[in-house]
């Protein structure tokens, strides 16, 4: 569960990034988070990951305090999120196999449990025939499915997909939202960042719209389709 | 599932990024020889230097001597008074007959000397000492021994073995620290070279909840093989250079009156010394490299 109350981020370079962002997300919803460049998306992933810090008002992450979280703490709040990104930021030299149990080394799991969680992460994004390969032997919506693969490994509570979809083209952008969606239907809140009207509008989904630092409207169904911001 | 300690997965990696990353550890290995070359050099320089002071430093005595009323008996009989005087090393007896043909054998040439009376010298001992730096002190305490009719000691010449000494040691090691921390930084940025190409998968590690110790540890297995590495490399350069040095130093007219420490001689030191600095400068400079990487 994530609760952002009465958000204020403001950077060193006097940039008003966020003026009063609540928002509330509910275990096991499916969120799209959207907006214009420069209107605060970023800005709210960076807090919730704790890449950032804010300059006022409260974040709550999964039982995670952020006003108060030492840094010690900060690595086993991010356990609980999987984060895939819009450069998919996978590891050139290592293979898809190696990609995923480096994720889960990092972590501290063990070759047992790395060895009887790929399999089924990879079997769920459709790539258990690809492990072997390297991320430059692989399509940019195969490789954004290794993403999504790493981003489960680890079992989080919640994914955060940051313009997963914006370097793939319309189909294989559809082919990724639809296995995000069914990640949540097994169970895992996604949040889903995106400046994607047309995709959006496919799905029947919560839409929270953000621009210029503010909330703009926060309602289900496609957001584009019925109201401008 | 999490384990604190896995002791096998950092020293897989570490060693496993040694040759993934080539080109970048054979530079830092290069940069830990160099600096471990240069700073071997010096000391061994001033080590030698020291030696040679030390003996020099050595030769130089405190004559300590006996009242004229004084039988060569009695005067042998103060050997253990002086003997207890503070900072007194060794001393050798030596009695006014064997002082007086020593000094007709030394001046031979001079006439005059020939016609000199059995009793012209006193009785006297050849004094050592422990430190040459207290050669005034000891002076002093020698001379309120009872029967001692003179002491006489260079002290200026020992006070400027002792400043020169001092002066080397200190200017040494000055150098050495200064370029021990030169060194430090020079491998923190051949690291930080390498780290850079490695950043990504630092981010994706703590996108993934790796904690900074699990990061780190890799990074320090890797810069501790590094650094033995270059130790052991530089460790047997410098024999071979100083062997090269030594035996020309041994054959040169101007420096033979040097003496050299042997090697083999100083390996107990040198080993561990090179081995404990290599470390410190491949851990250290790792850690300092990834330092700012972590803070994501």
């Amino acid at each position: 569960m994530i609760r952002l109350i009465d958000v204020y981020k403001e950077y060193d370079n006097g940039t008003k990034a966020l003026k009063g962002v609540s928002l509330r997300i509910d275990d096991g919803e499916f969120v799209f988070l959207v907006g214009p460049s420069g209107s605060g998306k970023s800005t709210v992933i960076k807090l919730i990951t704790a890449e950032i810090a804010l300059t006022e008002g409260r974040i709550m992450v999964n039982g995670y305090n952020l006003n108060n979280i030492s840094p010690r703490q900060v690595p086993y709040m991010r356990r609980t999120l999987g984060i895939i990104f819009q450069d998919f930021r996978l590891i050139e030299k290592k293979t898809v196999y190696e990609n995923l149990s480096f994720a889960m080394r990092a972590v501290g799991a063990t070759n047992r449990e790395v060895r009887r969680r790929i399999p089924y992460v990879l079997k769920l994004v459709g790539l258990e025939q690809k492990a072997d390969r390297y991320p430059g032997q692989l399509s940019g919506g195969e490789q954004q499915r290794v993403a999504i693969a790493r981003a489960l490994v680890n079992n989080p509570s919640m994914i955060i997909a940051d313009e997963p979809t914006g370097n793939l083209d319309p189909q294989r952008s559809l082919e990724i939202m639809m296995l995000l969606e069914r990640i949540n239907e097994l169970g895992t809140t996604v949040l889903v960042v995106t400046h994607e009207k047309n995709l959006v509008n496919r799905f029947d989904k919560r839409v929270v719209a953000i621009e210029n630092g503010r909330i703009m409207s926060d309602g289900t169904g496609g957001y584009y389709n019925g109201e401008k911001i | 599932m999490a384990r604190k300690f896995d002791a096998g997965y950092y020293l897989s990696e570490g060693v496993h990024s040694i040759f993934t990353h080539g080109f970048m550890s054979f530079a830092a290995v290069c940069m830990i020889v160099a600096c471990l070359l240069i700073m071997g050099s010096f000391t061994l320089v001033a080590v030698n230097l020291d030696k040679n002071l030390g003996d020099l430093e050595n030769e130089n005595q405190l004559a300590v001597y006996i009242d004229e009323s004084y039988t060569e008996e009695k005067a042998r009989a103060l050997e253990p008074q002086i003997a207890q005087v503070p900072n007194v090393a060794d001393m050798t007896f030596e009695t006014k007959e064997t002082a007086l043909e020593n000094w007709k054998e030394k001046y031979s040439d001079v006439e005059l000397m020939d016609d000199l009376p059995d009793d012209a010298f006193r009785d006297r001992y050849y004094v050592h000492m422990e430190n040459i730096e207290l050669i005034a002190q000891t002076k002093q305490d020698l001379e309120n021994v009872p029967g001692v009719a003179k002491v006489v000691a260079a002290v200026e010449i020992a006070e400027g073995f002792v400043m020169v000494r001092n002066i080397a040691t200190g200017v040494a090691l000055v150098l050495v620290g200064i370029l021990l921390i030169v060194s430090l930084f020079i491998i923190a940025n051949t690291i930080k070279l390498a780290t850079f190409y490695r950043r990504e998968e630092i981010a994706i590690m703590k996108m993934c909840g790796a904690t900074d110790g699990f990061i780190r540890w890799p990074f320090v297995v890797e810069g501790m093989a590094l650094g033995l590495t270059g130790s052991l490399l530089a460790f047997f350069l410098q024999w071979g250079i100083y062997q090269l040095v030594a035996q020309n130093i041994v054959k040169s007219n101007g420096l033979s009156l040097m003496t050299m420490i042997s090697y083999i001689s100083m390996i107990d030191v040198i080993l561990p010394v090179f081995c404990g600095v290599g470390v410190v400068i491949g851990v250290g400079g790792s850690l300092i490299a990834i330092r700012k990487f972590l803070q994501v």
